[in-house]
């Protein structure tokens, strides 16, 4: 008896994402994959399970109704949340009771919120993950009136919460050289480092457009590249000399211009910029970039260690009345 | 411009993938270098290497820098660049040659008349010459599935346009700089839309998800109206594979 989450209403663009697809880029196929992966980890420690799959709320959440008690988990972007009327603190977990109706609003900062559920959803897996890769037609946008399986819940507390590991939307990016770093000019290398980029509207999980203060980054030899490989994190300067930066669902190769890659680190502040948002680069070594790595995959190892009972606040009213699917009491804020 | 002397070259792509050059530009010789390396990567994989792939005249190596590092494995690909002339190895084992019927023009494939006339030639005579061609998946790339095709006649060294055509449908088959793309996905395209196949070159569900492979020849015969439609009416996309030899 695992039940089932019933979509009543969605956001444009609500999909299950979990770590993605790798292995075929030699296919086509970029490994996709929820856009903050950071989220992702955090949300399947506050529930105490393995890293899976989880729904990515894309600047706007829904409304849910489960048809049994269900452990939910809230991450990523902050956005109001509620159970029948009750709020629902953000970047904690809490027992969604059967029948009873979740809503979440619209992101408050950032863009990407995930909502994680205890045993995760039973979907059917393609090419080995069972999250959307919607560029490349795997899975699809869900809408109201979807139902997602759920898979059992081994059980656990509720009521806990988390301090995020920190990272914001926007800010200053550290970005690696890449293929054609040195075929830019080093004064316009140099002005990249120096400009402040605004996220433009235009952006999905394969990329962001950036707008810059001052002149464009175009290069005149840009339209006689060779089509080769690109990864998530790659800056493409397209004709126009406003960069892109590249997320998990981008193509696989390319022929514009890099100026450079964001490191992995860093991506999750990209997908997190929000519409108007403030972007800088700075260029780093890569014994930098590989400290960076290194730090934040420490961070994600000790989620599960900085997790701790909410303690009872006004603004939760009673949700920690029916917290306790396995006995937690209330105990110290974490923050 | 052949600065061949500079290749085979390796360079950093990110923090975790390292891209093993053969040349700057299309040739044949590169791009069965970057075919026969990669295979021989898949061969004997280095610990720590996470992936590979290829694009038209390069290797890409993706692998994992905290259980690897990048030099320690850039020294490895440079020993196994140093065992052969890899521009003098064949194609891959397991070859196919695909056929595609392929309407050329009319409302379904509007840019036609205008890739013609850039190649200098009669609508007629370009469907024969593209419909005459032989030509091979040099990579697969961009989208799931997704070929560049190559070479074509001389006469087909046509620019991209400036502006891009906004959608092309899956299955189109579009022209370029002497190649061809067919499309697995709807995308916005530079290159023009002068064929439209059944094509599905990616089916997530099936078991064989892939339609090509690098390596395979593909034509693209002509078909007329009726024949297209009645193919789609049937739910059939026409294609054939068999072995190439």
């Amino acid at each position: 008896m695992s039940g089932a989450l019933e979509v009543l209403q969605a956001g444009p663009g609500l999909s299950l994402q979990d770590a993605g697809r790798p292995g075929w880029l030699a296919q086509g196929l970029s490994r996709g994959g929820a856009a903050d992966r950071v989220a992702l980890a955090e949300g399947a420690a506050l529930l105490g399970q393995a890293s899976g799959v989880a729904l990515e709320l894309a600047g706007m959440g829904g409304r849910f109704r489960a048809t049994r008690d269900l452990r939910i988990a809230l991450t990523g972007a902050r956005m109001a949340a509620s159970v029948d009327g009750r709020t629902l603190r953000w970047n904690a977990c809490w027992l969604l009771p059967a029948g009873e109706t979740l809503e979440i609003g619209a992101a408050q900062d950032g863009v990407y919120g995930y909502l994680t559920v205890g045993g995760g959803f039973d979907q059917p897996e393609v090419l080995g993950a069972q999250g959307a890769h919607l560029a490349a037609g795997i899975g699809r946008v869900l809408a109201a009136g979807d139902r997602l399986a759920l898979g059992q819940d081994a059980g656990g507390a509720t009521g806990l919460g988390l301090d995020p590991v920190a990272r914001s939307g926007g800010g200053t990016l550290r970005v690696l050289p890449s293929l054609q770093t040195e075929v830019f000019p080093e004064d316009m290398r140099a002005r990249f480092c120096t400009e402040t980029f605004r996220r433009d509207a235009r952006g999905n999980r394969m990329g962001v457009r950036l707008v810059p203060e001052g002149a464009g980054f175009g290069l005149d030899a840009g339209g006689r590249i060779l089509s080769e490989v690109i990864v998530p994190g790659d800056i493409q300067i397209p004709g126009d000399g406003a960069p892109y930066v590249l997320l998990s669902e981008c193509q696989t190769t390319g022929g514009y211009p890099r100026i450079g890659t964001v490191i992995p680190a860093d991506l999750p502040h990209v997908a997190q910029a929000a519409p108007g948002a403030e972007i800088r680069f700075r260029f780093v070594t890569r014994d930098e970039a590989l400290a960076a790595e290194r730090g934040l995959r420490d961070a994600l190892n000790r989620l599960p260690k900085r997790i701790a009972p909410l303690v009872r606040d006004p603004k939760d009213i009673n949700l920690l009345d029916h917290d306790l699917v396995s006995g937690v009491t209330d105990g110290e804020v974490t923050r | 411009m052949t600065a061949e002397t500079a290749f085979p070259r390796i360079d950093p792509v990110g923090l975790d993938g390292l891209l093993v050059r053969f040349a700057d530009s299309l040739s044949e010789r590169a791009n069965r270098a970057a075919l026969a390396f990669r295979a021989a990567l898949e061969r004997e994989t280095p610990e720590g290497v996470e992936e590979c792939a290829t694009s038209l005249v390069s290797a890409f190596v993706r692998f994992d820098p905290l259980a690897l590092a990048p030099d320690v494995l850039e020294r490895r690909l440079s020993d196994l660049l140093g065992t052969r002339d890899w521009y003098a190895e064949e194609l891959p084992e397991g070859r196919r040659r695909v056929t595609i019927p392929t309407l050329y023009g009319t409302d379904l494939a509007p840019q036609l008349a205008e890739a013609a006339e850039a190649a200098g030639l009669s609508e007629d005579a370009a469907i024969r010459s593209l419909s005459e061609a032989e030509v091979r998946v040099t990579t697969i790339g961009f989208a799931p599935g997704q070929p560049y095709l190559g070479t074509l006649p001389e006469c087909w060294d046509i620019p991209r346009q400036t502006a891009l055509t906004p959608k092309v449908p899956v299955g189109a088959l579009v022209v370029a700089i002497r190649q061809l793309v067919l499309f697995s996905v709807t995308t916005p395209t530079g290159w023009r839309h002068v064929g439209q196949t059944h094509a599905r070159l990616f089916r997530p569900e099936a078991d064989a998800p892939f339609l090509l492979r690098p390596g395979d020849a593909v034509r693209f015969p002509a078909v007329d109206r009726a024949a297209f439609e009645a193919m789609r009416e049937a739910g059939g996309d026409g294609i054939t594979v068999e072995p190439f030899t």
